[in-house]
């Protein structure tokens, strides 16, 4: 099957949907390329290396009218004239902003695939385009606050004198604010994170970045992988969080989303207003109303107190070769999900959850939102209660029901003692000493040496030959027949026991 | 000065000995004295025994026949155990040790019968139990009786399924719950009938109920919880010797009895801490019973494959590597190419350390002893607890023939059977290499979401080989 490849006619996108690498590998799984004339000029891969790749170049028309067209942005409605019925699209569509879209392309009978529709689960984390965007935006989003910022990111000690580090604050510790932390923290900055999922402190750790938590019952673990709108008490604790933070660090990046809803407001203008003059905010959510008050949208805003705001949009965009280069990997990645065969032909598995997540219009029909797909490694929160009312029927055995225990045992030996006649009473007094020595003796050991201990508490064990052998000499022949078979095989144990604990001993070496 | 009174000092200072001996035992540097101590006790032990025997004291003197038989069965019993000690391998130390288990446990029955033989089976005649003791002495002998048989089948089917030469597999008896609760009953109505009336019969009918019994609990274990199941019957055999020190009244008997039976019982309960099993049910032996709930065939998704060269290549660009061996390790014998693979790495500047889990292997302390044979360093060969916070900052884990020690599921998935077992948690680390022979399960059954993880890839085949391999092309 040809896959088309037109232009992207957005202003300012400078990517491509497949570059003269991936046009490789779509040629090795059976399929053949046409690329529009200058699609990756904006990333600087010219016509001619696409066509040494093995793609053959044609117009706009030719590219749209394939069985399946590859596209970055979602197409306009002249875009989806040229459609044929039947197509496949992919490209990014934003299908929860754009019920429009889909209907217009579902009418038209194209098959069509968002690219921002994959479940988050491992299998699928090769085509998901979210994540490899964000990396690029929030590696961008640094360089972006450095090239404003008036200052080192690493502190230095010169002859000039001491340069202080700066201070980042990624808010958000989503793909965008890990790679963010990097970045920064590579550069030499002292980076903190915030998110509302605690379980990613320790991948904040992880970037080198310093986690600073709310506290707070509400505090989530995420089942689909993505935040959720917190409560009121969280966004109190959360602002007041900000506030503080506002004041004493010199680069914010916001990174929080919420997919399907406006972006969370954490800064406001008030917050904005107390930080330091020269201080850089970079908006990475300025797309969907922004997480900072006074973003706008594309544009670097220059507040009162001379902060700048830098609320681009097109932050993955700025890196044109990458993200087109990783944009059309992970289309590759969904290719080689939908070629089962390496034959060309493309099949649509409606019972694999990561195809069936993606399709958003299919014979006519919108099929969005698909239906839904656990997708977090954590634990899911009802069968973790479970166990955990289980436990609660066997509650550990408190203090008062231990004393009692002893007070019973103690009983129990005393009674049992008192009505033993004194020989059995010796008996039974140094047998819960040795008891307690045994216990105590063994307390410590170190766990290499369960082996050896086993080995030599075994050969002690055999002192039952002890008892065989004050009985072998009685006269009685049955007696002694027993005896020496009790001698026999416990001298096997004496000495097999001692001599293999010492061979094992001798192993372990520093 | 007698000789009785001697012999009495000389159980002291034996059973002091001993208590040093185990107490040495619990550190490197100590070890080697804790044998001695060991030998020496015992050492000490049987000349005062001899001596007793020899004197005589009540029933004056041992006959030449019974001097010869004591004389042979020592020499015999010394050598055939100092040459199975020689020979033994350390991957087959598991069987050997649940084998001379089970020969305190023989011992112990045969000297319950001779208590019978000498008093209950000559009536009125005989003159060693003061006549006020006798229903105590019944009730020896048949305790002793008791714990010495279970300690002896049980660890007869540890070692044929340690030794493979049964199916590992848990037993299902139906009601087996039932079957042993029956079994402790009959045994408690029989001794309490011993003590009454001391038949022959009732006697019979014991040591035959209380075989079976032994037979059945440990048949019911599954292979996966042998370290569990061969420390346990440590600790019956020491509660066996210590009942036949209540039959003889010999306080060196119940002393060391009681030592080595509280010693085991607390490590088999170190054990259970480590696999998050109730102590009480590992005791009665009906553990490990709930089917996996959590069918393996959920769709786990992919898993990828790695070649040896490019493990080679990705050992050698580690800063930090932490090997994680199971049961698999000792199987194949990769024990040297391993210890190989790490001095050669350590030579290279390459952090390389063990993360041991406390039930790796089929015995307590099994991979400690096999890395030690290897000559691997025993400092950097750590416990889990030692080496799980380090994982996060290690670049690459490898996992040798271990399954169930490293299952994610054990903390993620509420309803898998490990679920709550503390486990080596080497998917934190930046790659993990999981050394296999197949996709197949572990010993607990469970299916492992470690293989489908993005960080791990799988190098299939057989661990010494692939090792080798590795070693090859480093």
């Amino acid at each position: 099957m040809l896959i088309g490849v037109p232009r992207e006619t957005k202003s300012g996108e400078t990517r491509v949907a497949a570059t003269p690498a991936t046009v490789v590998q779509l040629l090795k799984l059976g399929y053949d390329v046409l690329v529009e004339t200058g699609a990756g000029e904006g990333s600087s891969f010219p016509d001619d290396a696409y066509v040494e790749a093995g793609a053959t170049v044609g117009s706009a028309d030719q590219a749209w009218g394939s069985p399946i067209v590859f596209h970055v942005n979602a197409p306009d409605d002249s875009q989806i004239a040229l459609l044929q019925s039947g197509a496949y699209l992919v490209s990014m569509m934003a299908p929860a902003q754009n019920p429009d879209l889909l209907s217009a392309l579902a009418a038209r009978g194209v098959t069509a695939l968002a690219m921002e529709a994959v479940p988050r689960i491992s299998r699928a984390q090769s085509l998901d385009v979210l994540s490899s965007m964000a990396n690029i935006a929030g590696y961008r989003a640094v360089v972006e606050a450095a090239n404003v910022f008036g200052r080192f990111f690493t502190g230095q000690v010169t002859a000039a004198g001491k340069v202080p580090p700066a201070k980042v604050l990624v808010a958000g510790a989503g793909v965008a604010g890990l790679a963010a932390i990097g970045t920064a923290g590579s550069l030499g900055a002292i980076v903190r994170a915030t998110d509302p999922r605690p379980e990613v402190a320790d991948q904040v750790k992880s970037m080198g970045g310093e986690y600073l938590s709310i506290e707070s019952p509400e505090t989530e673990v995420s089942a689909t992988g993505y935040a959720k709108e917190m409560g009121d008490d969280y966004k109190e604790r959360e602002s007041a969080l900000y506030a503080e933070q506002a004041k004493d660090v010199d680069i914010v990046i916001t990174t929080a989303l919420i997919p399907g809803r406006p972006a969370p407001r954490l800064l406001t203008a008030e917050m904005v207003a107390t930080m330091k003059p020269g201080s850089v905010i970079v908006d990475l959510a300025a797309a969907n109303g922004g997480n900072v008050e006074g973003s706008v949208a594309d544009e670097v805003v220059v507040t009162d107190n001379g902060v700048t705001i830098i609320g681009y949009t097109d932050l993955a965009g700025r890196l044109p070769a990458q993200a087109s280069q990783l944009y059309s990997t992970n289309l590759v990645n969904l290719m080689k999900l939908l070629t089962p065969g390496k034959d060309g032909e493309l099949v649509l598995n409606w019972d694999d959850v990561v195809q069936r997540s993606m399709t958003v219009a299919r014979d006519g029909d919108v099929t969005w939102p698909p239906p839904p797909v656990e997708v977090s490694a954590a634990p899911k929160a009802a069968p973790a209660a479970a166990p955990k009312a289980r436990a609660e029927e066997k509650p550990p055995p408190g203090p008062g029901r231990r004393y009692a225990l002893v007070g019973f045992a103690a009983a129990a030996l005393l009674l049992i003692t008192a009505a033993a006649p004194a020989q059995l009473t010796s008996n039974i007094t140094v047998f819960v000493l040795a008891i307690v020595i045994g216990f105590y003796v063994i307390g410590n050991v170190h766990h290499a040496l369960h082996t050896p201990l086993m080995s030599i508490t075994n050969a002690i064990s055999g002192i039952i030959v002890v008892g065989a052998l004050l009985q072998v000499g009685t006269g009685n022949t049955l007696v002694t027949i027993l005896a020496a078979i009790a001698i026999l095989i416990a001298s096997i144990n004496i000495f097999g026991g001692f001599a293999v604990t010492r061979r094992m001993l001798e192993m372990f070496q520093r | 000065m007698t000789i009785e009174s001697l012999a009495t000092g000389a159980y002291l200072v034996a059973a002091l000995l001993f208590i040093m001996s185990l107490a040495g035992l619990s550190k490197h540097e100590t070890g080697k004295q804790g044998i001695w101590y060991g030998i020496v006790g015992m050492a000490i032990a049987l000349i005062a025994t001899i001596a007793l025997a020899l004197d005589g004291g009540d029933h004056g003197g041992m006959t030449t026949i019974g001097i010869a038989l004591m004389v042979v069965a020592v020499i015999l019993g010394a050598s055939i155990g100092l040459w199975r000690a020689k020979v033994v391998e350390m991957t087959g130390m598991p069987e050997l040790i649940a084998l001379l288990h089970s020969f305190v446990g023989l011992a112990a029955v045969l000297v319950a019968w001779n208590g019978y033989l000498m008093v209950e089976a000559v009536g009125d005649a005989q003159t060693e139990i003061a006549p006020d003791l006798l229903g105590i002495h019944h009730g020896e002998v048949i305790v002793g009786l008791f714990i010495g048989a279970v300690t002896f089948t049980g660890s007869i089917v540890a070692y044929l399924k340690l030794s493979a030469r049964i199916n590992s597999k848990p037993m299902m008896l139906p009601g087996k719950n039932a079957l042993n609760i029956g079994a402790l009953v009959v045994l408690l109505g029989l001794t309490v009938w011993f003590v009454i009336t001391p038949e022959l019969w009732i006697l019979i009918a014991a040591t035959i109920v209380a075989l079976l019994l032994g037979w059945h609990l440990v048949a019911s274990i599954g292979g996966g919880d042998m370290p569990v199941v061969v420390s346990m019957l440590n600790s019956y055999s020491g509660w066996a010797a210590a009942a036949s020190g209540f039959l003889l009244n010999n306080n060196l008997l119940i002393i060391t009895g009681a030592l080595v039976g509280s010693s085991g019982a607390y490590l088999s309960y170190i054990m259970c801490e480590a696999m998050n099993r109730s102590f009480i049910s590992v005791i009665a032996g009906g553990f490990g019973m709930e089917a996996p709930s959590s069918g393996g065939d959920a769709d786990q998704g992919e898993h990828r494959e790695v070649s040896a060269e490019d493990v080679a290549e990705m050992l050698a660009g580690a800063s930090s590597v932490v090997i994680t061996p199971g049961y698999g390790m000792a199987v194949a014998q990769a024990q040297y190419p391993v210890a190989e693979i790490t001095r050669i790495l350590r030579e290279k500047g390459v952090n390389v350390r063990f993360g041991i889990h406390p039930v790796a292997g089929r015995l307590p302390g099994h991979m400690n002893v096999l890395l030690a044979e290897a000559k691997v360093p025993y400092d950097i060969v750590l416990e889990m607890d030692e080496i799980n916070d380090d994982l996060s900052d290690t670049d690459v884990v490898l996992v040798i023939g271990a399954n169930d020690t490293v299952n994610p599921a054990a903390e993620d998935d509420p309803t898998s059977p490990i679920a709550g077992m503390p486990v080596i948690r080497v998917w934190e680390a930046g790659n993990v290499i999981v050394f296999k022979r197949s996709m197949a399960v572990g010993y607990a059954g469970v299916q492992n979401p470690l293989f489908f993880k993005d960080n791990t890839s799988m190098l299939f085949g057989d661990a010494k080989e692939r090792v080798e391999d590795i070693l090859k092309a480093l």
